[in-house]
C-alpha cells in the first residue's frame, strides 16, 4: 500500500505467461475490447491464457452490502489461476476489488492466504503494458483528436493515472485534449446509476459537457462500466463522439 | 429497497435531492463554489511529499488520541477542572440540551451569542433555547445568512455556500430592519456586523464549538476568521463550549500539525486569522475573559461508534470539510439534500451510525464509491470502506450499528443470492450469459432498473458474442 492508500505493484521481470480476467461486463458487453487488451499482450511475446471458469470479481454484491454472495462469487475465480502468472484485467475497477477488497472480504476466511495471493498478482491493463512490458507503440491510423476519461477505481485504487495517457501520447497522429475535470467521476457507480438515477444523470451530464468542449471525436476509458454510462449517455443525446476502451483504440490504431 | 416500510421522519434522500437537482440556480452556485475550493486546496498541498508527511502525522495523533480516548477524556476532564473549566457529560442531545439551559437559568439569560458549532446543530440548540424563551444569535456571518434564512447550514464549514451574493442581498433586505439594499459584499459584512456587535455587548451566555481540546493541559482550541469565535468566548460573563467527545488530542504539540491541515483543507488557508487556546476562565486582575466556563462533552453515539473498530475511525474527523468540497454527489445536490447537520461523504457515514439506519439507511448509497474523499481525507479517514459496511449493516440483523437490518428486502437478498449461485459456477455463468448475449437486446427498455437507465442514456447492447465464446473460438488457451 502506498502513502494514497493505492496499490502498489513491485517491479517485476517481463513473465513468459499471463492470465486475462475479462471481467463480466466486458464478456457481455465489450468482448472486443477484451479480446483487443489479449491481443496487445500477445503481441508482446507474452502468452496469453484466458480460464474458461472465470465469471466476476464479485463487486456489484459487495458495494450492495451483500459481501457473503460477493465472496462466494470471489471464491469461485480462486481456483482457475493457480500458476504463478501475473493476473492483467482491463478495467481499473475490478482490479481494484481483487487487489485491494478481496483481503477484506477473504479476511478471517480459510482461503485468506490463497485470495491474498491471487489478489497480489493482479495487474490493470495499462499499467502491465507501461511498467511491466515497457510497450513502444507506432501509430497507423490517421489524425484524430480524443479525449480521455480516467477511471475513479483505476486512478485511486490502482494508483493508475499516467499509464493510459502515456500509451495515447506514443501515437503520433492522436492529439490527446484532457477534460477541465478529468478526475471527476462520471456517475456511474455500479448500482448508483439505477438507484439514484438523477444525480447519475447529472453527473454524466456534466461529464458529457466536459467532453463535448474539448471537441474530441472519441472518448477513451480504461473501464467499461464508465464506458457504458458515458458513452450510452453520449449516444442518447446524439453527440458525434464514440466512446471507445482504451484496448480496443490502441489495437485499431497499431494493427494496420 | 421497496417493499419494507421505514419509519423515515420525512427525511428522503432521493426525494430531497431530487428537488436540488431541479434548481439551475442551487446546481451553478454549488459547481463554482466547490470548484473555487478543490483548485484552492490543491495549491496549499501542491508539494506531494509534504501533503504525504503532514497527512501521515495529523493521522496519526488522531489515531493515538482514538486508541486512548477513554483514558484522555479522564485527563482533560482532571485539567480542565484544576484550569477552572467546569466539565459536564452528557449522553444524548437531550442531556446536553438540558445541562445547556439550566447554566442558562442560573444565570437568569436572555440573550446568547453563538460561534459556530456543528455539535450545536447536532443539537438542535437554537430551536431549544428559543423554546424557553432565550434569544440564540449566530454570530459567524454564514450562520447568521442561515438563522436569519430559517434555513440550516448546507455545509459544516461555510454554511450559506449554497446562497450567491444576490440571494444575501435580498435576505438581508427583508430581514433586517436597517438595511438597504445592495450587493456589496463589504457593505452586506458591515451590515452584519453592526447587528452583531450591539449583541456582543448585551450577551448574557456566548457558546461556541470547539476544534480540538488538549488532555494533558485542559486548552479547548478554536479556529475561526472573524473574530466572533473570540468575541463569543471572551465578552459575555458565561461561555459554554460544546465538543463531540472524539475531539480530544492528547499533547499541545499535537494542535499544529491537526491545524494545519484542517485549515489548509477547510478554507485553503495556512492558518485562520484567529487561533484561539481557552484555557480559564478570568483569573484575579485579568481585565477581560469569562467569569466561568463550562465544558460539554457529547457522546450521542459515539461511544457505540468507538466501540466497533472499523467504524471507529469515523470518530477521526476534524470537520474540514474538504470531502464535502470534492464529493461529486454533494457538488450536484447540495448540502440541504441530505437534511442532516452533517451533509457529504462524512455525514453519510457519520448520521446512520448517530442516528440510525432506519431513518438514514439510505445515505450510504448517496455515495459512487468513487473515492475522491478519501484520495483528499486530511486524516486518511476510509470513508468508502465505511459506507460499504454501513451497506451491509442495513440489510443485516445485527448489533453493530442502530438500525441494523432494517432496510433488509426479501427480493433483494434474492436476487443476489440468485446472482452469486449463477455467478460462482461456471457452467451456470456460462449458459446464463449465452442467453444474455442471444436474448438480452430483447428486453424492452420500460424493464425496471433499465427504465432508470435509459432516462438519460441509450440501452445497454449485449454483443452477440460472449469473450468466453470468442476466445474458445480464437483458441486462447485456457490453462
Amino acid at each position: 500500500m502506498t502513502h494514497d492508500g493505492t496499490i502498489s505493484r513491485p517491479a517485476i521481470e517481463r513473465p513468459d505467461s499471463v492470465y486475462f480476467f475479462g471481467t463480466c461486463l466486458v464478456d457481455l458487453f465489450y468482448p472486443e475490447a477484451g479480446m483487443a487488451g489479449m491481443d496487445l499482450l500477445k503481441r508482446q511475446g507474452v502468452r496469453v491464457v484466458f480460464p474458461q471458469g472465470q465469471s466476476c470479481c464479485g463487486q456489484p454484491a459487495y458495494n450492495s452490502g451483500y459481501r457473503e454472495e460477493a465472496l462466494k462469487v470471489a471464491r469461485a475465480q480462486l481456483d482457475y489461476f493457480p500458476g504463478d502468472w501475473p493476473i492483467v484485467v482491463p478495467s481499473g475497477s475490478c482490479a481494484g476489488m481483487m487487489s485491494k477488497h478481496w483481503p477484506d472480504l477473504f479476511k478471517g476466511e480459510p482461503d485468506e492466504a490463497r485470495a491474498r495471493q491471487v489478489a497480489s498478482r493482479v495487474w490493470e491493463l495499462t499499467q502491465f503494458l507501461v511498467q511491466v512490458l515497457k510497450v513502444k507503440f507506432e501509430d497507423q491510423g490517421p489524425p484524430v483528436k480524443i479525449t480521455w476519461h480516467a477511471s475513479c477505481h483505476a486512478q485511486r485504487e490502482m494508483g493508475v493515472t499516467d499509464e493510459p495517457k502515456a500509451l495515447l501520447r506514443q501515437l503520433a497522429n492522436v492529439e490527446l485534449v484532457e477534460l477541465q475535470r478529468e478526475k471527476e467521476c462520471c456517475g456511474f457507480g455500479g448500482t448508483f446509476a439505477v438507484r439514484h438515477p438523477e444525480i447519475s444523470a447529472a453527473m454524466v451530464g456534466d461529464k458529457v459537457a466536459d467532453i463535448e468542449n474539448t471537441g474530441a471525436k472519441a472518448v477513451v476509458s480504461g473501464d467499461c462500466g464508465c464506458l457504458m454510462n458515458i458513452s450510452g449517455a453520449l449516444e442518447a443525446g446524439r453527440k458525434p463522439v464514440r466512446g471507445v476502451h482504451i484496448a480496443q483504440f490502441l489495437k485499431e490504431r497499431t494493427h494496420g | 429497497m421497496g417493499e419494507t416500510a421505514l419509519k423515515t421522519n420525512g427525511i428522503n434522500f432521493a426525494k430531497a435531492s431530487s428537488a436540488a437537482l431541479q434548481d439551475q440556480q442551487l446546481r451553478g452556485n454549488f459547481r463554482r463554489a466547490m470548484d473555487g475550493l478543490m483548485s484552492k486546496r490543491a495549491v496549499q498541498f501542491a508539494d506531494t511529499a509534504e501533503w504525504n508527511g503532514v497527512r501521515t502525522l495529523g493521522a496519526s495523533v488522531r489515531l493515538r488520541a482514538l486508541s486512548k480516548l477513554p483514558e484522555l477524556l479522564e485527563k482533560l476532564e482532571a485539567n480542565c477542572t484544576k484550569n477552572g473549566i467546569q466539565v459536564h457529560w452528557a449522553s444524548t442531545t437531550d442531556e446536553a440540551n438540558a445541562i445547556v439551559l439550566s447554566i442558562m437559568q442560573r444565570v437568569n439569560a436572555k440573550l446568547v451569542v453563538k460561534g459556530k458549532s456543528m455539535v450545536s446543530e447536532e443539537m438542535h440548540l437554537n430551536a431549544f433555547l428559543e423554546k424557553h424563551g432565550i434569544e440564540s444569535l449566530e454570530s459567524d456571518l454564514g450562520e447568521y445568512i442561515v438563522q436569519l434564512d430559517e434555513a440550516m447550514p448546507s455545509h459544516i464549514i461555510m454554511p450559506a455556500i449554497h446562497m450567491n451574493t444576490k440571494q444575501i442581498a435580498h435576505l438581508f433586505k427583508q430581514k433586517i430592519k436597517e438595511a438597504e439594499y445592495t450587493e456589496d459584499v463589504a457593505q452586506l459584512t458591515d451590515l452584519a456586523r453592526r447587528v452583531l456587535r450591539k449583541k456582543f455587548a448585551t450577551a448574557d451566555v456566548g457558546i461556541s464549538g470547539v476544534n480540538m481540546a488538549v488532555a494533558e493541559t485542559g486548552t479547548l482550541c478554536l479556529v475561526e476568521n472573524e473574530g466572533n469565535g473570540r468575541m463569543s468566548t471572551t465578552v459575555p460573563p458565561v461561555h459554554i463550549a460544546v465538543m463531540g467527545l472524539e475531539k480530544v488530542v492528547e499533547k499541545l504539540e499535537d494542535v499544529p500539525p491537526v491545524i494545519s491541515l484542517l485549515t489548509r483543507s477547510a478554507t485553503a488557508q495556512p492558518i485562520t486569522t484567529y487561533v484561539n487556546m481557552i484555557s480559564s476562565p478570568r483569573k484575579e486582575g485579568e481585565k477581560d475573559g469569562p467569569n466561568e466556563i463550562h465544558l460539554v462533552i457529547l457522546d450521542n453515539g459515539r461511544s457505540a461508534i468507538y466501540a466497533d473498530e472499523e467504524l471507529r475511525n469515523t470518530l477521526r474527523c476534524i470537520r474540514c470539510g474538504a470531502c464535502m468540497n470534492h464529493c461529486p454527489v454533494y457538488t450536484k445536490v447540495g448540502g440541504h439534500a441530505y437534511q442532516a447537520p452533517y451533509p457529504g461523504p462524512i455525514g453519510s457515514i457519520l448520521m446512520p451510525q448517530v442516528e440510525g439506519l432506519e431513518t438514514r439507511g439510505e445515505l450510504p448509497h448517496a455515495c459512487t464509491m468513487c473515492n475522491a474523499c478519501v484520495e483528499i481525507c486530511p486524516v486518511k479517514i476510509p470513508i468508502v470502506e465505511i459506507m460499504g459496511r454501513l451497506r451491509s449493516e442495513a440489510v443485516h440483523p445485527g448489533d453493530a450499528v442502530k438500525g441494523a437490518g432494517s432496510h433488509a428486502s426479501k427480493a433483494e437478498a434474492m436476487v443476489w443470492k440468485g446472482w452469486s449461485m449463477t455467478y460462482a459456477s461456471p457452467l451456470a455463468y456460462q449458459f446464463a450469459t449465452a442467453l444474455l448475449a442471444k436474448l438480452g437486446n430483447a428486453a424492452p427498455a420500460s424493464l425496471p432498473l433499465l427504465k432508470e437507465w435509459t432516462n438519460v442514456r441509450s440501452k445497454p447492447r449485449f454483443a452477440n458474442r460472449t469473450l468466453h465464446a470468442l476466445a474458445r473460438e480464437k483458441g486462447i488457451p485456457d490453462v
